[in-house]
């Protein structure tokens, strides 16, 4: 082998070792999901999801939730997943509201190990089932910066 | 006992949406990081929040460790009566908090 190709063959294979160790794989979801409808079919839309296009640090990225409902009680929502698939842990956090609390409307800062899709699943009285999506581009991920203590 | 913020607006009409916002200083470590000496930081979240007002549970989170370090929420309530209104947590550890936050409904 010739210096040149063998200098070029292992640059390659560095940078191909660098990334996959960045890269988090994306999880299959539809389990997670099933486990929330009971393998229900879930209406897609109904969800007003707020995250940024563009996240810069996926480490604190704001999100906020809204499922448009009449919040009475026969009427309401009982509970709201958030599910990232490229996260380590996809389950990320669970909801739960009910009559009481006037609408569906929660807010909070999540992680993001990656550029993803971001599935929203709501719980509504009655047995009824929402799912939304939405795509968010990461340009620094959380979960990889391991050995610092920041 | 770990440091927590609530904050409710001053005064709020009867039967109106009020919105409650939390804050809990935890550094939620998700187990995937390693200090200096390589060593593994165990995993440690705040896994579980829940919010009580008016004798009743009114809002409650299970977290996982894709919310980011301290967690914050914000969450809606109907107004019904004066009182008070709690917030109670606890991490992987078995380490509790609590804070609470006076509603008064006009």
């Amino acid at each position: 082998m010739k210096r040149r190709t063998f200098l070029r063959v292992s640059t390659f294979a560095l940078a191909a070792g660098a990334l996959a160790a960045r890269a988090q794989e994306v999880h299959d979801i539809a389990p997670l999901v099933d486990a929330i409808t009971h393998g229900a079919s879930a209406e897609e839309g109904g969800i007003d999801i707020g995250l940024p296009a563009i996240a810069e640090n996926g480490n604190s990225v704001p999100l906020t939730l809204e499922v448009p409902s009449p919040m009475t009680e026969a009427d309401h929502v009982r509970e709201i997943h958030v599910i990232a698939e490229r996260n380590p842990r996809p389950a990320v956090a669970t909801f739960h509201l009910g009559p009481w609390s006037g609408r569906a409307r929660v807010a909070t800062r999540m992680r993001l190990a990656g550029t993803q899709k971001v599935t929203v699943v709501a719980v509504l009285s009655g047995e009824r089932f929402r799912i939304a999506r939405k795509e968010v581009a990461v340009e620094s991920a959380a979960c990889l910066d391991e050995g610092s203590l920041r | 006992m770990m440091l927590g913020r609530v904050q409710v607006p001053p005064s709020v009409e009867r039967g109106a949406v009020f919105e409650v916002r939390v804050i809990v200083q935890h550094p939620m470590e998700t187990g995937f990081r390693r200090d200096y000496d390589g060593k593994v930081i165990p995993l440690n979240i705040v896994d579980r929040l829940a919010c009580t007002y008016a004798g009743r549970e009114v809002f409650r989170v299970e977290l996982g460790s894709g919310i980011a370090a301290n967690p914050y929420f914000v969450f809606p309530v109907v107004a019904t009566r004066s009182g008070e209104l709690a917030i109670e947590w606890s991490d992987d550890r078995g380490q509790a908090g609590r804070v609470s936050a006076t509603v008064n409904v006009a």
